[in-house]
């Protein structure tokens, strides 16, 4: 719901803080994801993720999450999913130039990012053209694999 | 202007050293000129004549013409068809392209198509909403971004392979563009977006209509923070308002179109000659920009009033003297390719 995407936006420095203990927390857990195999976790990991997200953040499950560099504030819902910063149609209020009735996701990244320690450095890393195949599934399990791969090459 | 190494006017340049392209604009930015370019808008039609017609006004004083593409989610003749008949008789235009109309594959192959027909310069966009333009039922594509859309085109010339990774066996030699509205919200953010740009490979800045001049100053100097002064040239878009009231309706129904109280005060104040300001507050700001530092290049935005473009661009004495070449200012063979 949109009041609840403003919210998690305004506390971006605390979610944050939470992703990143929760993330260590699953990234050390990787032996025990192994032995359960990540295949057979897709479904029920993606199905939580759904939950989760979708109340916290309005996540369209693009599965390649970049929350953490547009403070907390998911790009997916912009009208034209821009994962770059806004596009120049956005209105002297802030507001989306295709919904207006919408603050501009980028607006709200922006304030979102400057909560975050860091936040705005994230906010300039260029994010390279998503993989639509990604769509629906875990992005959380791919952090981890992505993770642990590195930790243990 | 013409340059030595130009064997037909109009033809491919030999690429100098540190140029990415055979093209004129980049020449003349290269060489320090403060560069001239208009936008035309590409005709409800499928006549090549109508083309041509809207390119020749600004003979003589436009280093590069804008081809839109379908811009304001209007449907009009395709940019890329109208580069490749502006290439035909040597205009030098830049193709414009949007991520609202086709996905990665499309846009690479249109790319290579462009270079193909001599286009040697490319403006980057995200594009309009489909909500803005005549066919808002249309589906929104959007599989890139203006960012990813530059780091596909930088991909092609570049590292000679497609984003799938597929070798080409010519690179498209195109001078990389993009755009940035400094008026636009959030304030802060947009010279950061610029930087990002230019991260991705653009090399020149065409602005969004751009009124404000205290909010451009402003923009100009988060660039020079950013360590961006000489990496990459700035064109900063204007054009004359025709009254007040046509000022109200761009501002209330163009996305990304900020026009200051003050602006529309001084239009409503000249009554019926509403025309006749807009054009000479167009002057006034060319001749501003063309002393403000950090400020390569107009980018001239004029439609439906094109014919002003001469007007403005003579008054102000921007070009300095200089004549960009068009199709028949060297020679009566060159104007007979164009007709």
């Amino acid at each position: 719901m949109y009041a609840r995407r403003l919210w998690s936006v305004r506390h971006a420095r605390a979610l944050h803080a939470f992703y990143r203990a929760f993330e260590a927390l699953l990234v050390a857990c990787d032996p025990l994801w192994r032995r359960l195999g990540y295949a057979r976790l897709e479904r029920p990991a993606a199905a939580v993720e759904r939950v989760v997200k979708g109340i916290l953040f309005d996540c369209r499950m693009c599965g390649d999450c970049v929350l953490s560099a547009t403070g907390m504030s998911c790009p997916m819902n912009c009208p034209k999913q821009l994962r770059n910063g806004p596009c120049g149609g956005v209105r002297a209020d802030g507001g989306c130039e295709v919904r207006p009735d919408m603050r501009c996701v980028w607006v709200d990244a922006v304030a979102g990012a400057a909560r975050i320690p860091g936040g705005l450095d994230a906010l300039m890393s260029v994010q390279h053209a998503v993989d639509r195949r990604l769509q629906g599934r875990s992005a959380w399990l791919r952090r981890i694999q992505q993770r642990s791969a590195e930790r243990h090459p | 202007m013409r340059f030595e190494d130009e064997p037909v006017p109009g033809y491919p340049l030999p690429i100098l050293p540190g140029h990415t392209s055979p093209g004129r604009f980049e020449r003349v930015l290269r060489a320090g000129q403060f560069a001239v370019t208009a936008e035309l808008a590409p005709p409800d039609s499928a006549d090549p004549g109508e083309v041509y017609e809207r390119a020749r006004v600004f003979d003589g004083v436009v280093d590069a013409i804008n081809a839109t593409d379908g811009s304001g989610a209007n449907c009009h003749m395709s940019s890329l068809a109208v580069c490749a008949l502006l290439t035909r008789v040597g205009y030098a235009p830049v193709m414009q392209i949007s991520c609202r109309d086709r996905n990665r594959i499309a846009i690479q192959g249109d790319i290579l198509g462009a270079a193909a027909m001599g286009v040697c310069n490319v403006l980057c966009l995200t594009g309009d909403g489909v909500q803005a333009g005549d066919h808002p039922q249309a589906k929104p594509v959007f599989d890139l971004d203006s960012v990813t859309l530059l780091e596909t085109a930088r991909t092609l010339r570049d590292e000679l392979r497609f984003l799938s990774g597929r070798r080409l066996s010519c690179a498209p030699r195109v001078f990389l563009g993009a755009a940035e509205n400094p008026c636009a919200a959030p304030l802060e953010y947009r010279a950061r977006r610029v930087a990002k740009k230019v991260a991705a490979g653009a090399q020149f800045i065409q602005t969004q209509y751009c009124f404000d001049m205290a909010l451009l100053r402003d923009f100009i100097r988060r660039l020079e923070d950013l360590g961006l002064a000489g990496r990459v040239f700035l064109l900063v878009g204007v054009g004359p308002l025709r009254s007040a009231a046509a000022a109200e309706w761009m501002r209330g129904h163009v996305p990304g179109v900020y026009i200051p109280d003050a602006v529309i005060r001084r239009l409503a104040a000249a009554g019926a000659n509403g025309a006749r300001e807009g054009r000479a507050m167009c002057v006034d700001w060319v001749q501003q920009l063309r002393e403000m530092p950090g400020v390569h290049g107009v980018h001239l935005m004029a439609y439906r009033q094109e014919q002003s473009i001469r007007e403005i661009v003579e008054r102000s004495g921007v070009l300095g003297g200089r004549v960009p070449w068009f199709p028949g200012r060297d020679s009566i063979s060159d104007r007979r390719l164009s007709q």
